[in-house]
């Protein structure tokens, strides 16, 4: 495949950036985006030039760390991260623009490269379960039907990506946060904290500078773990309840 | 800052009192539809000329009438201050999108289509409900009752072909509204469920096409009474 590739390049966080055009050719429709990338960079290095700057780990779909907004979508035209978006998606000879995530809340590093570390300190402020719950309990004594079990698992296969806030007009959060709160809020070991931690993580949220929800979900569609509008509606049943009924004034 | 506005001032607050404004403007739609249907009867405007006096009079209706123009005013005021805080969220955007994967048409644009409706709002009041309340206005009379001649002054208007389309074009705009805003509150409200978001959402379509329907042919069909 032969592939012109629209780039963002960016020095820095206080760089004004600006897309550079670069050719690539030779690339297998059956590597993934990533590898596509390794090749413009070996391109680049063995022409002395500044490989671009892109984040990714595990490259197995499971770490949250690859981001890129791909022709106007975050991972790009498939419902996956951009580790496991593979170049058959692409026809050959396409440009595609490649971005990073957009939003306030995210500064760039570098050209591709974004700090999510907002989400850590959304975690960080009420993401956990504060009590020692010790060994592992015997089976069935704490009964928790399939279907709670099942849609906190559904909840917590969120990796934390960024996708949400990419995706999302707004860049909103919301996503992010209600998979989080709901994970925890719908087993018998997080459920004791639900009212506090959704006060606490939807102030952090908004302390960050995300935006709000208009409830287009943009960031379902996206989400490469498919976590569910319902979240949403959970995270903000959590949040007003916490309101109108903690003691806390 | 007390727990109160707290709440309403993070974003789920802002967006709780969109919802509960918006379901309250949903309800207001029904009953001022039902009222001017009653332009239709073949009576002349007695019966609609009748309900307009009594919900005039009456002080109950008079109390939701200026909530009602509270309301309106706090869904606009929000919707302005969440759209700011949300271009604040992006103050870089992208080079290409392709949103049409994602979501509808009508659910990116709720602020634009919510600004039209604002201006219809003003023409409307200006030309009717200003008109009632202030303005120079014939009178009838039914079984020596006296009222004021509201159908004559709606029948006037609707003989203007622009009006009567500036009408149509509005509803069209409401109807796009509606479509996303309907079911949009309730899952702001956090009322999302597997049994009754289908139906919600099945009955916010059909809300959102019948409703400004019914509106739009009370212009059109006037429009041609006279003509």
């Amino acid at each position: 495949m032969n592939l012109t590739l629209k780039v963002w390049r960016q020095k820095n966080t206080s760089d004004k950036g600006g897309f550079k055009t670069y050719k690539i050719s030779g690339i297998s429709a059956d590597m993934s985006f990533l590898e596509m990338l390794d090749v413009l960079n070996e391109d680049l290095s063995g022409k002395g030039e500044d490989p671009v700057h892109f984040d990714h780990d595990c490259r197995e779909g499971i770490c949250g760390m690859c981001s890129l907004h791909i022709n106007g979508q975050p991972h790009g035209p498939q419902q996956t991260t951009t580790c496991q978006l593979h170049m058959r998606s692409f026809k050959d000879g396409e440009t595609i623009t490649i971005e990073p995530w957009r939003a306030n809340a995210f500064p760039i590093v570098k050209d591709l490269v974004v700090d999510r570390s907002a989400f850590d300190r959304i975690i960080q402020s009420g993401g956990y379960v504060s009590v020692n719950t010790g060994g592992v309990p015997d089976a069935n004594e704490i009964p928790i039907p399939k279907v709670i079990a099942d849609e906190s698992f559904d909840a917590a296969t969120c990796i934390g990506c960024g996708a949400c806030v990419a995706a999302c007009k707004n860049a909103s959060a919301m996503l992010f946060v209600s998979a989080k709160i709901s994970q925890l809020a719908l087993l018998p070991q997080g459920k004791v904290e639900k009212r506090a931690r959704a006060e606490k993580m939807v102030a952090q949220m908004d302390a960050e500078g995300f935006g709000a929800c208009t409830n287009t979900g943009a960031c379902s569609a996206e989400c490469p773990k498919e976590i569910k509008q319902s979240n949403i509606a959970r995270m903000n049943r959590e949040y007003f309840a916490a309101s109108v009924s903690t003691e806390k004034v | 800052m007390s727990w109160v506005s707290k709440t309403l001032n993070s974003t789920l607050g802002k967006k709780l009192l969109m919802a509960l404004t918006g379901i309250f403007l949903i309800l207001f739609l029904v009953v001022h539809l039902a009222g001017n249907l009653q332009l239709l009867l073949p009576d002349d405007g007695k019966a609609f000329n009748i309900y307009a006096e009594t919900m005039a009079s009456n002080p109950l209706i008079r109390v939701v009438g200026i909530l009602n123009f509270g309301f309106i005013a706090l869904h606009a005021i929000y919707s302005a201050i969440l759209t700011r805080h949300n271009k604040k969220s992006r103050p870089v955007g992208y080079a290409v999108t392709n949103a049409s994967a994602n979501s509808t048409w009508s659910s990116r644009n709720m602020g634009i289509l919510g600004a039209l409706i604002l201006v219809f709002i003003l023409v409307h009041l200006r030309g009717f409900w200003y008109e009632f309340k202030f303005g120079e206005i014939p009178y009838v009379t039914y079984d020596g009752v006296t009222y004021k001649d509201g159908y004559t002054v709606v029948a006037a208007a609707y003989e203007n072909i622009l009006y009567v389309i500036f009408y149509v074009v509005s509803m069209g705009v409401l109807a796009f509204h509606l479509s996303h805003g309907f079911a949009s509150a309730f899952q702001t409200l956090g009322i999302n469920h597997s049994k009754y978001t289908p139906f919600i959402k099945k009955l916010g379509l059909g809300f959102a096409i019948i409703i400004p329907a019914l509106f739009a042919l009370i212009p059109i069909i006037m429009f041609l009474q006279n003509s």
